[in-house]
């Protein structure tokens, strides 16, 4: 359930969820800058290399 | 009183050959299909050759419009193509020079991200199954995205079962009202603009990959000039009493909430206007305005409606909201499926209103703003502008399918669906459509289909000449109803016969 953790971080919470300690919102801030520090983190590690290379060779025939 | 929406979604795929320069696109989608059905569950495992499509009643040129004008092109069927259909329903092919994939027909938006999920789960299990095939240091690469960003879209199209009685202008209108709004929400993000002459600093970013490649309010064409109304007139079900809604302006989405909401508001509105509950709001200029909403990041300038007045997109969708929920309270929500519509409907007043407050705090449900958030914190940490080419490189690696190398993966996205269920999904039709009659006949009696298609079944029983089984009724032949005598069919010629085929 990961993924649900993680949402929960970067929404409101329902209404019908009670939350076990509220947060500041300096700290949700910081919360929430931790997460995509880490976010970051990871795409600069599976980011394609040579990006202008990458961008350049991806051509598509048109479609519908 | 609106009939059931019949829904469900074709995507086709952006495709590349890593590894060497010496490749093409038809024979990699071919290569990646191939692989795929070889490797394919169920009955279909010791068959040479996958069971083809069967083109009979394909007729991309009928037009909704009575007339059609002298300019209209109407697609062409490439009949010559990979084109297969799965246990589960969908038919899975190559159009256009892009691997297709197109979802069973689902009874509500809910299941329809089920199945788009089995979609990409199926693609990622065919780029697998393909690098087996190819020489090393090669390797197929599927992007869900629409565009090249060099001027060539392709597309992910919905389907809405309509009833045939509505008036075809009236469904123009109200489409293309929502079709323009909704791309607040509905939007997957692009980098830049296509349009000849609009520069990076103009339109660094933009709410959809799909928007700039529209021209025309209403036509045929589905590959050049596009229109934002389809007129493809071509029903997949009994003419006399249905019309299917094709509807090409959407972008493919990431994001399960966005797809449960592009399918789940559209299938809504139609469902209003079928029960007359629906007042148009025809916008002017809906070509620009559909450019325009892309355009505009801060979701506040005014649309200049027919009536003379303007709203902003987000205004137009509060509208619509209001508009669904009294309906919802007179008509009730049976026609889109009623726990579905409830959750469309409360979800669609979350989004709108984070998108007024905050639209930051939707990084989770919204495409657009999922890959904002990557985009801007990417440039903040790199000191880096719209410009730099890694931003337009994060943006297609944002819809690649792999696992190792997806950003869409790693963005935090809710999920609707569990990855358990769309694993089941793979091979099972939904039970709620004709697709269950399909899937079923494929996994139990596949060496007896000859081909199938949309709607109908061609059976070889041996002696006798093949036996066509028509679906002309998306909504029968279900569990509910062949359920049993599916299972107690023990040869192909007793389920015909107590089918009465």
């Amino acid at each position: 359930m990961a993924d649900r953790e993680q949402v929960r971080k970067t929404t409101t919470p329902r209404k019908d969820e009670v939350t076990e300690e509220t947060p500041g919102v300096s700290e949700q801030g910081e919360a929430l800058k931790a997460e995509l520090d880490d976010l970051l983190d990871e795409i600069d590690e599976v980011l394609e290399t040579n990006a202008e290379d990458f961008v350049k060779s991806y051509i598509q025939k048109g479609g519908q | 009183m609106a009939i059931t929406k019949i829904v469900g979604i074709e995507t086709e795929f952006g495709i590349m050959v890593r590894g060497t320069l010496d490749w093409n696109p038809v024979s990699a989608s071919s290569l990646l299909i191939n692989a795929y059905v070889g490797t394919d569950v169920g009955s279909l495992d010791d068959r040479a050759t996958p069971i083809a499509w069967d083109f009979i009643d394909e007729m991309p040129g009928a037009d909704a419009r009575d007339i059609m004008p002298d300019y209209a092109m109407p697609p062409e069927v490439e009949t010559h193509l990979v084109n297969a259909v799965l246990t589960n329903g969908a038919r899975y092919y190559v159009d256009h020079a892009h691997p297709e994939l197109s979802t069973p027909e689902c009874r509500d938006a809910l299941s329809v991200v089920l199945y788009d999920r089995a979609a990409e789960l199926i693609l990622i299990e065919s780029m697998r199954a393909a690098a087996e095939n190819m020489a090393p240091g090669q390797e197929i690469v599927i992007y869900k995205d629409n565009s090249d960003r060099k001027g060539n879209a392709y597309g992910c199209h919905e389907n809405f079962l309509l009833d045939r009685a509505l008036p075809f202008g009236q469904i123009i209108t109200a489409a293309t009202t929502h079709f323009v709004t909704r791309q607040i929400y509905t939007g997957s993000g692009k980098v830049g603009s296509e349009l000849p002459g609009v520069s990076r600093r103009q339109v660094p970013y933009q709410l959809t990959q799909r928007a700039e490649h529209f021209e025309e309010e209403v036509g045929l064409e589905t590959t050049l000039k596009r229109p934002i109304v389809n007129t493809r007139d071509e029903p997949h079900a009994d003419s006399q009493k249905y019309r299917r809604l094709h509807v090409i302006v959407g972008d493919a989405n990431l994001s399960q909430v966005a797809t449960l909401m592009k399918v789940g508001t559209s299938a809504i509105i139609f469902a209003m206007l079928e029960d007359g509950a629906l007042e148009l709001m025809p916008i002017s200029d809906p070509v620009r305005a559909m450019h325009h909403v892309s355009h505009d990041l801060t979701l506040a300038s005014p649309l200049e409606m027919a009536s003379g007045r303007t709203m902003t997109a987000l205004e137009v969708q509060w509208e619509l909201l209001r508009q669904a929920k009294d309906w919802a309270d007179r008509f009730g929500l049976d026609s889109v499926g009623e726990a579905c519509g409830k959750m469309v409907l409360e979800r669609w007043e979350e989004l709108l209103t984070g998108l007024e407050s905050d639209p930051m705090s939707l990084a989770a449900q919204v495409d657009w703003i999922a890959k904002k958030r990557i985009l801007e914190g990417f440039m903040e940490r790199h000191g880096c502008g719209w410009d730099d080419s890694r931003l337009s490189a994060l943006d297609l690696q944002y819809h690649d399918l792999r696992p190792s190398k997806s950003l869409a993966a790693r963005a935090g996205l809710e999920r609707l669906v569990s990855d358990e269920d769309a694993t089941v999904a793979i091979s099972e039709p939904p039970g709620d459509t004709r697709a269950y009659f399909r899937g079923k006949c494929l996994q139990k009696f596949a060496d007896h289909v000859v081909a199938a298609n949309w709607d109908s079944i061609v059976f070889d029983v041996g002696d006798d000449p093949l036996r066509r089984v028509p679906m002309l009724e998306p909504s029968r032949g279900t569990f509910e109803h062949v359920g049993l005598i599916l299972e107690e069919s023990e040869t192909v010629t007793q389920l015909l016969d107590r089918l009465g085929a």
